[in-house]
């Protein structure tokens, strides 16, 4: 028969086998979906945290206050209710329970104080006391407000000179695009090794230790379709399936990003090319046959689909290390040579199309070395397609 | 007479694992699980191995179906070599054992397609044979239900089927009426023979005497891993029934080895 159609037939009946089964589409999908529900809720959770409602009313007690700083808290829209000495205990318990948020205590005549005291001259300054509850995230809201506004009080008595004053000019100069590309090419190819993993954990040994445990695998290899082809057939499909499952989890990432980010930053990955995704997908693809080609390889030597699993998760922890790899140092390596070890290939040329550094021998380099990769590891595989002591180990 | 299966000092030996050694209480590492084996099928015939379990029936005809590699020696079918051209042997023939399992997943009409596909079979030759096979077996009632929900006779059934969609010359058969009731076994039997009407050469592995005395036209007798009687099955019985007889050659080897039976 030709080559052609027993491959064509292998991998037809892979994706036939995993999209009709409600299981298994569950299986490659859901990640995806919980990845962008939890972070959304993470996303929620932290800005109800550590947000500050603009709405909010502090709750601050104030003794001897002068009349600039209730001109100064009048002027900022924050009421201090004045309060005597005698009532300082009673104020604190309350800041205790979180029924108040502050207690500010002024020296008596701090306003002559302040414009009495000499800085050269040695003595301690006028101090104020501030009284808050910092496991109370309003009282700490409150203190921090107050804080600032006297810091700003004091610094605008003896102002000489400011920095970055003007609030029309815009001092940050780094663009969406830096911003992007920082955030993105320590981030991102850790997460892509990391999802395409999983995908490939989600298919290779269920397809290939499965068939051996339910023994259907041998039925396959009774017919006159080459061992090759079997082999070739598998991979094609699980890439492709490990690839709709790293897509959809890399999807749930990126809508769920600025969620999870409460706004924080601006990402916008519009700022790539098509041609930066087009050299991201054929980077990924050939990270794809590898990692499909590595975990079918250990499948087959496992006696189920359990074994199979243990024996990749060594594997997913070195992924993960090399894609945690990409986080740390100083852009892509510039070194043809690593680029022919695979994964860290990988990690280094997601470095370099994130950070808008691409070098085209880098990447022609790791897809060659990748796709040689995968070739030897077909070779691997029909050779233990063709060992019946790998098959028929029970 | 054409010979199409010719087996030719067939050897297998087994490696035992530790733990395979402290079940079976032995200190032999390595196991002959089939020694030297030969003999010859006819063109048209319907070949019996009778032996007892573990006699080596099963590792024999696993070789022949090229699942697995002798030691040493060799076998022709049609004649191609099961060690040089297993691919040509392997579309010769039909091998059907409890170990061939068929996804559950699948229908017993994917099924059938898919394994047409992978023997290359064209889909209109493949659609025609289908046909007349499923409603031969009445597979066509339950075309369409997974393999997963279907009875025992019924996978049988779908797996028979299966294992014959190329329509192949050689059909080689371990233990075919196993785990199968009396109606399935039945249907099994007669299929056997009208394969053989059509000039089909049928190897069959049981240790069923009766199965043999209704099926085969030769037999040979496997203990140990060796051949001890390959002939017809009246040269065979010489008048006895095969039970006797068979008991009759075991007692003998057994003299012969010391053994107790």
């Amino acid at each position: 028969m030709k080559r052609s159609s027993a491959i064509i037939t292998i991998f037809k009946k892979e994706l036939y086998r995993f999209f009709k089964d409600r299981r298994t589409v569950v299986a490659i999908l859901l990640p995806g979906l919980l990845i962008y529900v939890i972070y959304s809720v993470m996303g929620g959770a932290f800005s109800d945290q550590f947000g500050v409602d603009n709405e909010f009313k502090p709750n601050i007690y104030s003794v001897n206050t002068p009349e600039s700083i209730k001109a100064l808290t009048a002027s900022a829209e924050i009421e201090l209710k004045d309060a005597d000495s005698g009532q300082q205990e009673e104020i604190k318990t309350q800041i205790t329970d979180e029924n108040c948020d502050l207690l500010i205590i002024f020296p008596e005549d701090f306003d002559k104080k302040v414009a009495e005291y000499d800085p050269t001259s040695g003595t301690e300054a006028p101090g104020i006391e501030i009284f808050y509850n910092s496991a109370s995230t309003n009282s700490t809201t409150a203190y921090t407000m107050i804080t600032s506004l006297l810091d700003s009080y004091e610094s605008s008595m003896t102002n000489k000179f400011d920095v970055n004053h003007s609030a029309d000019i815009k001092f940050d100069l780094a663009s969406e695009r830096d911003l992007t590309s920082a955030i993105f090419s320590m981030l991102m190819p850790m997460l892509l090794i990391v999802l395409l993993f999983s995908g490939c954990l989600a298919v290779a040994p269920e397809s290939i230790a499965g068939e051996k445990e339910r023994g259907t695998i041998a039925s396959m290899l009774i017919t006159p379709a080459k061992r090759s082809d079997i082999a070739i057939g598998k991979i094609l499909a699980l890439s492709l399936l490990a690839l709709i499952s790293g897509a959809s989890s890399t999807l749930g990432i990126i809508l769920s990003f600025p969620k999870l980010m409460g706004g924080a930053v601006e990402l916008n990955g519009a700022v790539y090319s098509v041609t930066d995704y087009l050299l991201l997908a054929i980077v990924i693809l050939s990270t794809v046959l590898v990692l499909i080609t590595l975990t079918s390889i250990v499948s087959a030597f496992a006696k189920s689909v359990k074994e199979a699993n243990g024996y990749v998760t060594p594997i997913m922890i070195i992924a993960m290390l090399v894609g945690v790899s990409g986080m740390f140092g100083n852009g892509a390596s510039s070194n043809h040579m690593l680029y022919a070890i695979p994964l860290y290939n990988s990690v280094q040329c997601m470095i370099g199309i994130f950070s808008f550094d691409i070098n085209l021998i880098n990447i022609i380099v790791t897809v060659a070395a990748n796709i040689v990769l995968t070739a030897l590891g077909v070779l691997v595989l029909t050779k233990m397609f063709n060992s019946e002591k790998v098959m028929f180990n029970k | 007479m054409e010979e199409i299966i010719i087996v030719k000092g067939l050897t297998k030996t087994f490696i035992l694992s530790a733990k395979q050694q402290k079940i079976e209480k032995t200190n032999v590492k390595v196991r002959t699980a089939v020694n030297n084996l030969s003999f010859s099928a006819y063109k048209g015939e319907i070949f019996g191995l009778l032996g007892p379990n573990g006699a080596g029936k099963t590792t024999t005809l696993r070789m022949l179906a090229t699942l697995i590699k002798p030691d040493s020696g060799d076998a022709l079918i049609d004649g191609y070599s099961i060690v040089n051209q297993s691919g040509e042997v392997r579309s010769k023939i039909g091998f059907l054992t409890s170990e061939l399992k068929l996804e559950e997943f699948f229908t017993p009409n994917y099924l059938f397609d898919f394994f047409s596909a992978l023997h290359g079979i064209d889909s209109e030759t493949a659609e025609k044979r289908k046909k007349e096979m499923f409603s031969r077996f009445g597979i066509d009632k339950f075309a369409e239900v997974k393999v997963a929900d279907l009875s025992t006779g019924m996978k049988q059934k779908t797996s028979l089927c299966i294992s014959l969609v190329h329509n192949p010359d050689v059909i080689i058969f371990d233990e075919p009426t196993n785990g199968l009731d009396v109606l399935t076994a039945k249907v099994v039997t007669d299929f056997l023979v009208s394969l053989k009407n059509e000039g089909k050469t049928i190897i069959v592995s049981t240790h069923i005497f009766s199965l043999i005395e209704k099926l085969c036209d030769r037999v040979g007798i496997i203990i140990d891993g060796g051949m001890f009687v390959c002939d017809t099955l009246e040269n065979v019985c010489q008048g006895k029934p095969l039970e006797d007889r068979f008991f009759d050659i075991y007692s003998d080897y057994c003299k012969r080895e010391d053994k107790e039976i």
